[in-house]
């Protein structure tokens, strides 16, 4: 307290300007059942949609007439604002909402006369509430400690999707931005061909992680002691329970809701790395995870909704990070947050159009130093002028 | 027994404890955890980065 502040900005007077603004996120993950409750009283079924309409068409409109914001905490300010817990607290709040949520949309497709339509804004609202979830998930088990893994299990057991915190710890984080990375997407590579790529890839790589780690104590994989068996052991009960006492109506809910979830943490992985390349030196391994390697966004709006996910770069560089502390660094940007981002993956061409030439700007215009998808190497070297540099073996 | 440290997020491996989660009973020596294995915190670095602490090496 003695010391001078290393920053310009004493650390003491440091304000965090979003503090208040980190509870929107438990809203959004309440909006399914708040669209079930105006919808009932209301009588208008648009209010089904609300979720989707929030994240396709509000979420960027917002982005849009908020803007960006570049400003850090600075360094002497970091510590008491990861050590604060109320910002823990926001998120361990936001658990047994992603619960409610999911118990509400199932109940209310199965006993509400929606239609179709209906049927299907509710069953789209709990995908992308399952999607928040997985953000959840990924904060929390990216800390240290053994409860917050564990709430990381139980948070992700409502998406299905209890390998991902193995599958992204020790592999994602691992292997990020290297050609191998089922999670981190190629140059050239469309969404579709990525995500048929990533998702049976990461469960692939988690189950194959966390069958080392238990053999290292004796165990085999089929042991009580496996960290994804354990969260999907969760899944089984809650979608089984919801099967035997609302019935079969709900199929078509859970295959919609569990797809899409995991569509909205597959489209963010595609976005989060599109092209990025950790060179390899010397000695054969790649060079460390840095800010370069991942795409940022510092959309004010957007990043409220998925608690900095989109400060992404510092997140990669430092993934023990809470957060609230995550800094905006110098690092390749994208051109909007990660809503309006998602509709352009959803049209390769746009998409191409749009990313590829900041690909290249990230490496000078040199193509050889980027992330390629291998069955388009040649076509691409040829297209960017690369050809004859690889075929005398670069 | 000695302690080895990320030097990216400070995670230590102590040998004396090992570190149960990872599979390394208490007494498992540094040069027994495999080459390829990563930080158990942050993975951004490997076994090759940590430095060793204790005072014995810089």
């Amino acid at each position: 307290m003695s010391t001078t502040p290393m920053s310009a900005e004493p650390a003491a007077a440091y304000r965090d300007d979003k503090r208040h603004w980190w509870w929107l996120p438990l809203f959004v993950a309440l909006s399914p059942v708040l669209g079930v409750y105006l919808a009932a009283t209301t009588g208008q079924k648009l209010w089904l949609w609300i979720t989707p309409i929030l994240w396709y068409v509000a979420l960027p409109v917002a982005d849009w007439l908020v803007g960006r914001d570049t400003r850090n905490p600075p360094d002497a300010a970091v510590p008491s604002l990861e050590s604060d817990r109320y910002y823990k607290f926001l998120v361990y709040a936001s658990i047994p909402l992603f619960y409610v949520t999911w118990i509400v949309g199932a109940w209310a497709v199965a006993t509400q006369d929606y239609g179709w339509a209906g049927y299907l804004g509710v069953s789209l609202s709990v995908a992308l509430t399952n999607g928040l979830a997985l953000v959840v998930g990924h904060e929390v088990g990216h800390k240290t400690g053994r409860f917050e893994k564990r709430l990381a299990q139980i948070v992700l057991a409502v998406p299905a999707y209890g390998h991902f915190s193995a599958e992204h710890n020790r592999g994602h984080h691992k292997d990020v931005a290297t050609p191998d990375d089922p999670a981190s997407s190629r140059f050239g590579e469309s969404l579709y061909a990525f995500v048929l790529r990533e998702i049976p890839g990461a469960l692939g790589r988690a189950w194959r992680d966390e069958k080392v780690r238990l053999a290292r104590s004796g165990k085999g994989p089929w042991s009580l002691s496996n960290e994804l068996l354990q969260s999907f052991a969760i899944t089984a009960v809650l979608y089984g329970s919801a099967l035997a006492l609302l019935g079969p109506v709900i199929i078509p809910f859970l295959l919609i809701s569990t797809f899409w979830g995991w569509q909205f943490l597959s489209t963010s992985n595609y976005i989060e790395h599109y092209g990025l390349l950790r060179q390899k030196l010397p000695d054969g391994r790649f060079e460390r995870c840095r800010p370069e390697h991942s795409w940022n966004a510092d959309h004010i709006v957007s990043n409220l909704m998925l608690y900095h996910l989109q400060r992404h770069s510092d997140h990669h560089a430092r993934p023990t990070r809470c957060y609230q502390a995550l800094r905006s660094d110098k690092a390749p940007e994208l051109p909007s947050g990660y809503p309006l981002c998602f509709t352009l993956t959803y049209f390769p061409p746009l998409w191409r159009a749009v990313m590829d030439k900041r690909v290249l700007a990230v490496y000078g215009g040199d193509i050889t130093r980027v992330n390629i998808q291998p069955s388009k190497r040649e076509q691409i070297l040829a297209r960017y002028g690369a050809g004859r540099q690889t075929a005398t073996g670069v | 027994m000695a302690r080895y440290r990320c030097p990216g997020c400070g995670y230590e491996y102590d040998e004396q404890k090992g570190d149960e989660h990872e599979g390394f009973k208490p007494g498992t020596l540094w040069s027994e955890v495999p080459e390829d294995w990563a930080c158990a915190d942050c993975a951004v670095r490997d076994k090759a980065d940590f430095v060793k602490v204790d005072g014995l090496l810089a």
